[in-house]
């Protein structure tokens, strides 16, 4: 080791460049990026899919995956260049004086191995403590990571914890060393806000505690501007900004940043998407979406219909106004072995006002999405009633659901998986019309042509398979589908959370703007409060299978009444972000 | 029987081990949305969505592609060319040799590989090469009859228990593991027991011997798909139960069927050989690899070629069945 | 606990009896005269009359169902019926034959396990990765090998070419080894795709980066936290491997005139001696239910995530991950 100076960095990259090879040709994952890391600083680099962030990460410890290459470039950690250190110099500083906080707590603990085994195991290899005080120092580490029952926990195995605890054994992994740097990669964004928020909040307690330098690597700007003490922004494998958070948010002059603070939901302080296209134009809405609903190869009766609805003068809860009532849903399911019943869903009621976009909003096991099936009657209720168009629905089967079938349509969750791989993009949207034998060969062609204009996409992807496109074409396909039969109610489950936010923001926009156009009603599934913040209009919050608040979205938001919505509002990040709306 | 049988118990650990996948999408599809990244990078522009499409064009991108593969995997070339080659010699062995597999030269008996005789010549002075290039007529026949047989009754077996589920699927289940506590090529002898000796008995043997496993692959793989999100979309668009199934649950098992295919025509190769062998199948004097192998095991000492290359001809167009099994199987995960 | 190896053990025992009631059905059941084949195969003169006492002799006059009743009845009593030929019982024939089998069984399960798991680990071990690549492409290459053929090859080098131990016969520990070698080769190569596979697997998973930031080194990281993980779903096949080992001992005894039970089913076949047949399948069975029992007794022990509760009829052994999220 080499004495150090106060002033000096802790780390300093210069010029890194990595390479991955991949079957088809040289991929550059990271192309220059010079970067620095004071002591006790905290630097976030933000980012996209793909541009390079957590490449970078992994270079500090040299634990790139196989294919990558580090093309040129130094990264200085302690008068050590780890570009071209030793192996024996890397395992002396890995988990030493590096302490690295992985992206999944669910998969990143050996299953077989007991949590204070895998803690102690740190000052193990490092020689610093036997095999006794090493394991009470593992429960000491876990109780500075915020783990309760720390005795307890450290002899059980991680499929015994829950996805929050497991983070937080992670982060007793990283510190119980003493590390001089912490990095943490996406640390948070396979758990549910609320926890999320948690650890972060320890992860800056720990830091500032013991004056560790962190480098947190995420996708969200409103996290970086939360807790970071600078912001570096990436894209394509290059830094493009760097500065404060109050720099950063507040006047960025790169257009891919302004963009960024523009697409994220949580940033955006307004709660209104922008709607990226115009209106349909009225004659390519006629042609389209002219026909009966479930039926569009009809010639309408244009004085009824979607289009035209004057909902005024209706009741609430008349077919005029709400395409969608459940009332008093209750899903059970068995336990296996005998051990009785669990509630998936508890006596849940809401309305799906026409036109407009419900969305419900719950953490994981809030049963939200099994709320979704009982509406769109892909799962049948234990008890409860579903009304559609002022119809009762809940026990409609065989021909009857069929004919539900076309005007409820579905917006899955993943667009990597929703589509049939072996068709073409024409077969997967023409896909509901020829189910319902709906129009000839040409009329269908044509109308997978229409639809994949009005979702915005080149017509050279009718000839594609799926996966030669990317996530957001893909889930633009996906609502071309669900488009093709004229639809009154779409159920989005989740449409934009498998995507990056400036393509988020882009689907969201799409959206709203069909829905603008074509007067489409939406029940809109999500996790994340900030979307439907900006999407709907009114909105429930579900917990463990209730309903604990219903209300317009400006309302709830504005002032919630349920301390779980309280808590779900808090919890998202960048709240406090000085952020300038652009334009 | 050793490659499929690890499929077989691979596939149905692959069935239940479901379920570990987490709630967060965003995390479960970083992969997916990385390689996009990385594809959009690689051809070259900044990419604003909506773009022009990522990857290689439409038709003649996949066959561009697929030549591409060749180049990359020479030895696959290799395998199917192999495999071509002797499945042409079973319909047409006069494309490869002039000689009669039956009438030696008494005269050249038992001499050792040469221009004349590439494989040497047996006791008969029989020209080997060309009793090994009649040879592979019975010897694919039967397992090709076999694998017939094994697909066949598995993968329908498999489809009915893994598409319509239930009771269904716990009858099939249950006797297939009855079936795979005995080790195939037991079950094979106690049918051949019963049904006799002979080269079509043997393959039917072999393929009767096969089915536990098929189906229990055929089944894992139907589940797999049936689970897919595409085919709750499929149903929420409205199709009916056929419908799915033909149009979008079938075209997605068939690759994994003719991987299975690839590997259980090895396997069956290897069973009905040593079937042959031990004396069950083709009699003399008609010529077949497992019993070419027999009759040479009398002249171990003075004559090695009459053991030792069948055997390689038999190893290689296992290996061959075997490669491409794994080719068409990387290549079929690659487009999922 | 106790409850549950009770309720295994009663499984294992259901899973016996449909093996024997599928041996039933494929021996007496299909469609095919057994009197004929009692008859032996040289039987071609035989007169009606002589069949009908056969059939009397060895009960083939009575309904299926009372002959499948009678046959379990005396199963139940140890009784596998008698050999036809040589007229002695079946159970004594195998009980003979196990010692021989055993013999060239253990050794070629221990050479298998040995050589197949390390070629494994070596072939994931290695940083050099031609080498990797190299020991990666034995194993395919050691399946598809015709045992028979390999026996062959193993006799002309080491006991013709060089005479290290003899072609045949079963006489000391010499003359265990080839045979060991030629049952070792399938199971080995199997054993190794397997074990290379899983391990290849395991090393991308995300504790395996874990285990590489806290700065372990190869060592720790591959025989520590990737072998054992690894080590479970070839753990789950064992039961095939043993079966796989068994029916080698046919092809296997029969190249180098080894007594055995492998050499007790090539002969009952060749004398379609349908009781032997069906006392072989049925010892396969046991073998195959017992080892998987003994897995499923181990196999919470070495993984946590298991626990043991109500299961049905044992599959090949299924490793549930049930280390869900929630």
């Amino acid at each position: 080791m080499t004495p150090q100076t106060p002033q000096e960095p802790v780390l300093v990259i210069e010029d890194l460049a990595v390479q991955y090879r991949t079957p088809t040709g040289v991929v550059d994952a990271v192309r220059t990026v010079s970067l620095r890391i004071e002591r006790g600083e905290k630097v976030a680099i933000v980012g996209e899919s793909g541009s390079g962030k957590s490449t970078t990460a992994h270079a500090v410890v040299q634990l790139l995956a196989p294919a990558a290459r580090i093309a040129r470039g130094s990264i200085r950690f302690g008068g050590i260049d780890l570009v071209h250190a030793s192996r024996g110099e890397l395992r002396a500083i890995r988990g030493r004086r590096i302490g690295l906080v992985p992206q999944d707590p669910t998969v990143s603990l050996n299953p077989v191995t007991r949590i204070g085994t895998q803690v102690a195991e740190v000052l193990v290899i490092h020689g610093l403590a036997d095999r006794r005080t090493a394991a009470a120092a593992a429960v000491e580490a876990l109780r500075r990571a915020g783990l309760p029952d720390p005795e307890l926990h450290a002899r059980q195995f991680p499929h015994e914890l829950s996805g929050g605890m497991r983070q937080r054994v992670l982060i007793a992994i990283a510190i119980i060393a003493g590390p001089e740097l912490i990095i943490a990669d996406e640390p948070t964004s396979a758990l549910d806000v609320t926890i999320q928020r948690q650890i972060l909040d320890h992860i800056d307690e720990l830091a500032a505690e013991t004056g560790t330098s962190v480098l947190l690597i995420t996708h969200d700007l409103g996290i970086a501007a939360d807790r970071a003490d600078r912001i570096i922004v990436m894209n394509q494998g290059v830094i493009v900004e760097e500065g404060t958070p109050a720099e950063v948010l507040g006047a960025p002059k790169h257009p891919y940043t302004q963009a960024l603070i523009r697409a994220a939901p949580s940033l955006n302080a307004l709660g209104d998407v922008e709607r990226v296209l115009d209106r349909l134009p009225k004659e390519t809405r006629v042609r389209v979406f002219g026909g009966r609903a479930g039926d569009p190869f009809t010639v309408r009766d244009r004085s009824k219909g979607p289009l035209a609805t004057d909902p005024s003068g209706a009741t609430d809860e008349s077919p005029a106004r709400t395409v969608l009532v459940a009332e008093n849903l209750v899903k059970d399911f068995a336990l296996p072995h005998g051990g009785g019943v669990a509630h998936a869903v508890a006596n849940v009621s809401f309305a799906v006002p026409r036109g407009q976009t419900f969305a419900l909003v719950g953490e994981s096991g809030s049963g939200k999405t099994t709320t979704a099936r009982l509406a769109l009657r892909l799962d049948d209720v234990t008890s409860g009633r579903v009304l559609f168009d002022g119809r009762d629905v809940t026990d409609a089967r065989g021909r009857e659901l069929r004919d539900l079938r076309r005007r409820i349509q579905v917006v899955h969750q993943n667009p990597y998986a929703s589509l049939n791989p072996r068709l073409s993009i024409r077969a997967i949207i023409s896909d509901p019309l020829v189910a319902y034998g709906l129009g000839d060969r040409t009329e269908r062609r044509t109308r997978a042509a229409e639809l994949v204009d009005v979702v915005a996409l080149p017509s050279s992807v009718l000839d594609r398979r799926p996966a030669e496109l990317s996530g957001g074409q893909r889930q633009r396909v996906a609502i071309a589908r669900a488009l093709a039969l004229n639809p009154e109610l779409l159920v989005l489950d989740e449409p934009v959370s498998a995507l990056d936010v400036s393509i988020q923001a882009q689907i969201l926009g799409l959206l709203a703007s069909l829905q603008d156009s074509l007067g489409l009603s939406y029940l809109f599934i999500s996790h994340d409060l900030a979307v439907v913040r900006q999407i709907a209009h009114r909105v429930g919050v579900m917990r463990l299978g209730e309903l604990v608040e219903v209300g317009d979205v400006g309302t709830v938001f504005a002032d919630p009444q349920h301390e779980y919505t309280r808590a779900l509002l808090d919890a998202i990040p960048g709240a406090g972000a000085p952020v300038v709306q652009p334009g | 029987m050793t490659d499929t049988t690890a499929l077989a118990a691979e596939s149905a650990r692959a069935s239940t081990g479901r379920g570990t996948a987490h709630d967060d999408t965003f995390a479960t599809t970083s992969a997916d949305r990385f390689a996009d990244a990385a594809a959009s990078r690689e051809a070259g522009s900044i990419v604003e969505e909506p773009s022009a499409p990522t990857a290689a064009d439409g038709r003649t991108g996949r066959v561009r592609r697929l030549l591409a593969t060749g180049v990359q995997h020479p030895g696959t070339v290799l395998a199917a060319v192999w495999i071509v080659l002797v499945l042409v010699s079973t319909v047409a062995p006069g494309l490869f040799t002039s000689q009669d597999p039956l009438v030696g030269v008494p005269a050249e008996k038992l001499t050792g590989p040469s221009p004349a005789h590439w494989l040497g010549t047996d006791q008969l002075g029989r020209d080997l090469y060309t009793r090994v290039v009649f040879g592979s007529a019975l010897t694919l026949q039967a397992a090709l009859i076999a694998v017939g047989i094994g697909l066949a009754v598995g993968s329908v077996l498999g489809l009915l228990a893994g598409f319509v589920g239930r009771w269904v699927d716990d009858v099939v289940m249950r006797i297939a593991d009855v079936l795979l506590a005995i080790p195939s090529l037991l079950l094979s002898l106690a049918l051949i027991t019963v049904l006799g000796f002979g080269t079509v008995n043997v393959a039917i043997a072999v393929g009767l011997g096969s089915v536990a496993t098929v189906s229990r692959i055929m089944r894992s793989e139907v589940i797999r798909v049936r689970n897919a999100v595409y085919i709750e979309a499929a149903f929420a668009s409205g199709n009916r139960w056929s419908r799915v199934l033909f149009r979008h649950v079938l075209p997605n098992s068939a690759g994994p069927v003719l991987v299975l295919a690839a590997l259980e025509f090895g396997t069956a190769i290897l069973a009905v050989s040593a079937l042959s062998f031990l004396g069950y199948g083709a009699q003399p004097p008609a010529p077949e690899w497992g019993s070419l192998i027999a009759t040479g095991r009398n002249f171990l000492t003075t004559a090695w070629w009459l053991t030792t290359l069948p055997g390689v001809v038999i190893a290689l167009t296992v290996l061959s069945a075997n490669a491409l099994s794994r080719a068409l199987d990387s290549e079929g995960r690659r487009v999922r | 606990m106790s409850r549950y190896i009770a309720l295994r053990l009663l499984q294992a025992i259901g899973v016996l009896w449909a093996a024997y009631t599928v041996s039933f059905l494929v021996l007496y059941a299909l469609p095919g005269d057994p009197a004929r084949l009692l008859a032996g195969p040289d039987a071609t003169d035989v007169t009606a009359a002589q069949l009908d006492t056969l059939r009397a002799q060895f009960g083939l006059d009575k309904p299926l169902v009372v002959q499948y009743i009678e046959h379990l009845g005396a199963l139940l009593r140890g009784d596998l019926g008698t050999s036809l030929p040589t007229g002695r019982p079946v159970a004594e024939l195998i009980g003979e034959a196990i010692p021989s089998t055993l013999q060239i069984a253990a050794l070629g399960l221990l050479l298998a396990v040995l050589v197949g798991g390390g070629l494994a680990l070596a072939a994931t071990f290695t940083r050099h990765r031609g080498l990797g690549q190299l020991l990666l492409a034995l194993p395919p290459i050691g399946v598809a090998v015709p045992g028979f053929w390999f026996a062959l090859l193993l006799i002309q080098w080491f006991s013709f070419g060089i005479p290290l131990f003899p072609a045949v016969g079963n006489q000391g520990f010499a003359s265990v080894v080839l045979p060991a070698i030629t049952l070792a080769l399938p199971t080995g190569a199997t054993i190794a795709q397997l074990l290379s596979k899983s391990l290849v697997t395991t090393l991308r998973e995300p504790y395996i980066d874990t285990a590489w930031a806290k700065g372990a080194g190869p060592g720790r990281v591959h025989l520590r936290h990737a072998l054992r993980n690894a080590a479970l779903p070839a753990l789950t096949v064992t039961g095939l491997i043993v079966g796989q080992l068994l029916s080698g001992t046919v092809v296997t005894e029969t190249v180098f005139s080894r007594p055995g039970l492998g050499r007790v089913t090539a002969t009952a076949v060749a004398q379609q001696d349908i009781p032997v047949v069906q006392g072989i399948v049925l010892f396969a069975a046991a073998v195959f239910v017992v080892t998987n029992l003994l897995v499923d007794l181990v196999y919470p022990l070495l993984d946590p995530r298991i626990v043991i509760r109500k299961r049905r009829l044992p599959r090949v052994r299924v490793a549930a991950t049930a280390g869900a999220s929630r």
